[in-house]
């Protein structure tokens, strides 16, 4: 319906992955839709900081659920186990099609009782909170989305900014760039990589309607991590320019 | 007066803009509003550009039809900005307009882009003054020594000319986004709303504003909820009410304290724990909130539904419409090409009096053109069309309906089919007849109900 060039064959991919990991534990496809959507969140946050201020509103909104999927990922723990792992079963878990996303929550309407989704708790006490940090591996990245969020808020120094990544989302790109040669990555080796590019995923979200001020995006180019940073160059000599024209006119 | 939603009959009359289903950016329509009286209806779109259409008078021998509006003025209400401190552009969207009543033969608005709010006076001149002693007709002077006899200037009439002017600029006040604006029943102060504060105004004072309420917190990291829009009561120029990204409404008292940030009620409905997901948060986010014209109930518009709230019951709404509930399992869908955060308006229909009993119909819109008409009364709702395809005045619009799953029944359009980049975002009733505008992305629709 909105998304233009999903591959099914990612989909497809993702049975045969199943069958292949008897040995392995296989994620439940909750937790699946729910990285997802973490990961779409993130890109969101992100994809907003050009020319004209992000609307605080859907900034406010988007990091709201990217703080009650962390939360909840926390409590079940799976936050940190997310985190832990480094092989490449992780990557593939983080950039699956957001049509299987969109095929569960269809589901869910159905009335189908996903486990561990009716406990969610909002009010996550401070004592809970601090218990869980300490059981993180990495607690930076549970600061990232707040320090994603501070440099949403307060665009004192836009160019600053741009150059912040928050440490989860450069674990996407890196994901995205590492090929760390394992066992795992070739039993994937039939599965078509190319849909895991940012571009193409960020292709479908584009496809159908304007994001209103991230009009750049259509020239968003391939998903590396320097060139996350060259956009963020080319950004910056864009405003330079701008701002050369105007001082003068 | 206001009939039964379902008992009035609507048919098109007009519709204004380009035809072209490429749409110049600078045409969306952004925000529409009818004066007090109904005869001008103002719009405001992303360039920044105010168009005024006015009603012709009701011609005496054509009863069928009311008149029509044709384009009375046009002018450049805000330009783009650059704010060189945040290296940031300032867009001249026009976000809101308000009419003030009328209290001379000039009219009054007050137009709104994200940073700045203008007062527009717009003056009709029909006659120009002709015969002065020491200049000629073109301006140019005359040499004095060719004057042999004065006369006495006389007025005389002119083609019609309609001039806008900023009479007062209101600025500087707001470091977020301007959402609303409203006017108070005092008619001589106004509220604007952003993101974070709300913010008192008098109409003639231009260089201080009163802050009544800021919640932004002291450290920005802690921010999870903002300010969505804010109105005065329509009777009580002490009150008003500020919905938030949360789904709650405070309403305010200003004679409570200067910074009103304690609210005198919390108006919130208790989350349904059968619908929880993770959208749960974004879809209760109010866009829109509106008294009824006594102030006894308010209307406020979020993502799925409108809801009506009695003023003396804080605890849940009186009355819930589901706008269209068959997006319900779409939303992952609509979070990613970031429809999910649309913001709709919601309007009650015209009365002739201040009575309770006459706000009975709302009006919302939805998408692939379509609108939707609640009749609080009768419980009957309707699902409406703005397209060129029904142009032809006073042909009534055929009710639409859409299917959300199994079996497709003839005339009925799928969930899968809508058309998303089709939103109707914004629209206004008469306050006293029954003539509604319905924006469309670059095009205002005029419908009538349809007269015996």
């Amino acid at each position: 319906m909105f998304v233009r060039g999903l591959k099914r064959k990612c989909f497809d991919g993702e049975e045969d992955i199943e069958g292949t990991l008897a040995g392995i534990k296989a994620i439940p496809s909750y937790n699946l839709q729910r990285q997802s959507l973490l990961d779409m969140s993130l890109v969101k946050l992100q994809l907003c900081h050009m020319l004209v201020e992000p609307n605080l509103c859907r900034s406010v909104l988007i990091a709201n659920t990217v703080r009650q999927i962390q939360e909840e990922m926390t409590q079940d723990g799976t936050w940190q186990m997310i985190n832990t792992q480094s092989t490449g079963q992780a990557s593939l878990d983080r950039l699956v099609s957001t049509d299987i996303l969109c095929r569960s929550s269809r589901d869910q309407a159905e009335g189908k009782h996903v486990p561990g989704y009716g406990t969610f708790n909002k009010d996550f006490g401070s004592d809970q909170a601090q218990d869980s940090s300490e059981t993180m591996s990495t607690a930076s990245s549970v600061q990232a989305p707040r320090n994603l969020q501070s440099n949403m808020w307060e665009m004192e120094n836009p160019q600053e900014n741009k150059g912040n990544f928050p440490k989860s989302l450069d674990q996407i790109f890196e994901t995205l760039e590492s090929k760390s040669p394992n066992s795992v990555e070739d039993l994937f080796s039939e599965v078509d990589n190319s849909y895991y590019d940012l571009d193409t995923m960020l292709t479908g979200m584009m496809s159908n309607t304007k994001m209103g001020h991230c009009d750049s995006l259509e020239t968003f180019s391939s998903p590396t991590n320097t060139a996350s940073n060259s956009n963020c160059k080319s950004d910056l000599n864009d405003l330079d320019h701008i701002v050369e024209i105007l001082v003068e006119s | 007066g206001a009939g039964g939603g379902n008992d009035i009959q609507w048919c098109f009359s007009q519709v204004k803009g380009a035809v072209d289903d490429d749409v110049a950016e600078a045409d969306i329509i952004s925000t529409v509003e009818f004066n007090h009286s109904g005869e001008l209806l103002a719009t405001g779109d992303k360039g920044g550009r105010v168009v005024i259409f006015q009603q012709e008078q009701e011609n005496k021998t054509q009863s069928h039809s009311r008149g029509e509006y044709n384009v009375y003025s046009t002018f450049q209400s805000h330009e783009p900005e650059f704010d060189y401190l945040k290296s940031l552009e300032i867009e001249e969207k026009i976000n809101k307009i308000r009419w003030l009543p009328q209290k001379n033969a000039a009219q009054f608005l007050l137009s709104t882009n994200d940073k700045t709010i203008k007062l527009w006076k717009i003056s009709e001149r029909d006659k120009r003054p002709e015969g002065y002693n020491l200049k000629e007709e073109d301006g140019r002077y005359r040499d004095p020594t060719t004057v042999t006899t004065l006369r006495v200037p006389v007025f005389r009439p002119m083609d019609l000319m309609v001039e806008a002017s900023p009479r007062r600029i209101f600025a500087n006040a707001h470091t977020y986004h301007i959402n609303s604006i409203s006017i108070n029943s005092d008619y001589e102060t106004y509220l604007s709303a952003d993101d974070l504060r709300i913010n008192l105004w008098h109409l003639e004072i231009t260089d201080r504003s009163f802050n009544i309420v800021d919640i932004k917190p002291a450290n920005m990291e802690e921010l999870t909820e903002v300010i969505t829009a804010a109105e005065f009561h329509p009777n009580s120029c002490s009150t008003f009410v500020y919905s938030s990204s949360k789904g709650t409404i405070r309403l305010c008292d200003m004679r409570a304290s200067a910074l009103c940030d304690r609210h005198s009620k919390l108006f919130e409905e208790p989350e349904d724990p059968s619908n929880r997901s993770f959208f749960s948060e974004i879809i209760s986010s109010i866009s829109d909130v509106k008294f009824s014209h006594s102030g006894r109930y308010m209307m406020t518009r979020d993502y799925l539904s409108v809801k009506i709230w009695d003023l003396n019951m804080e605890n849940r709404p009186v009355e819930t419409y589901q706008v269209h509930e068959y997006l319900r399992s779409k939303l992952c869908s609509l979070y990613e090409n970031d429809c999910i955060f649309d913001k709709f308006e919601c309007c009650w229909n015209g009365s002739d009096r201040q009575v309770e009993f006459f706000s009975l119909i709302v009006m919302t819109g939805s998408y692939n053109n379509f609108f939707r008409m609640f009749d609080r009364n009768s419980k009957r709702d309707v699902t409406l069309e703005a397209s060129r395809e029904n142009n032809k005045p006073r042909t009534v619009l055929k009710p639409r309906k859409v299917c959300a799953s199994g079996k497709r029944k003839k005339d009925e359009i799928s969930v899968d089919s809508l058309d998303f980049n089709k939103k109707i975002l914004h629209t206004a009733w008469h306050p006293k007849e029954n003539i509604i505008a319905v924006a469309t992305t670059n095009n205002l629709y005029i419908f009538q109900d349809k007269m015996n």
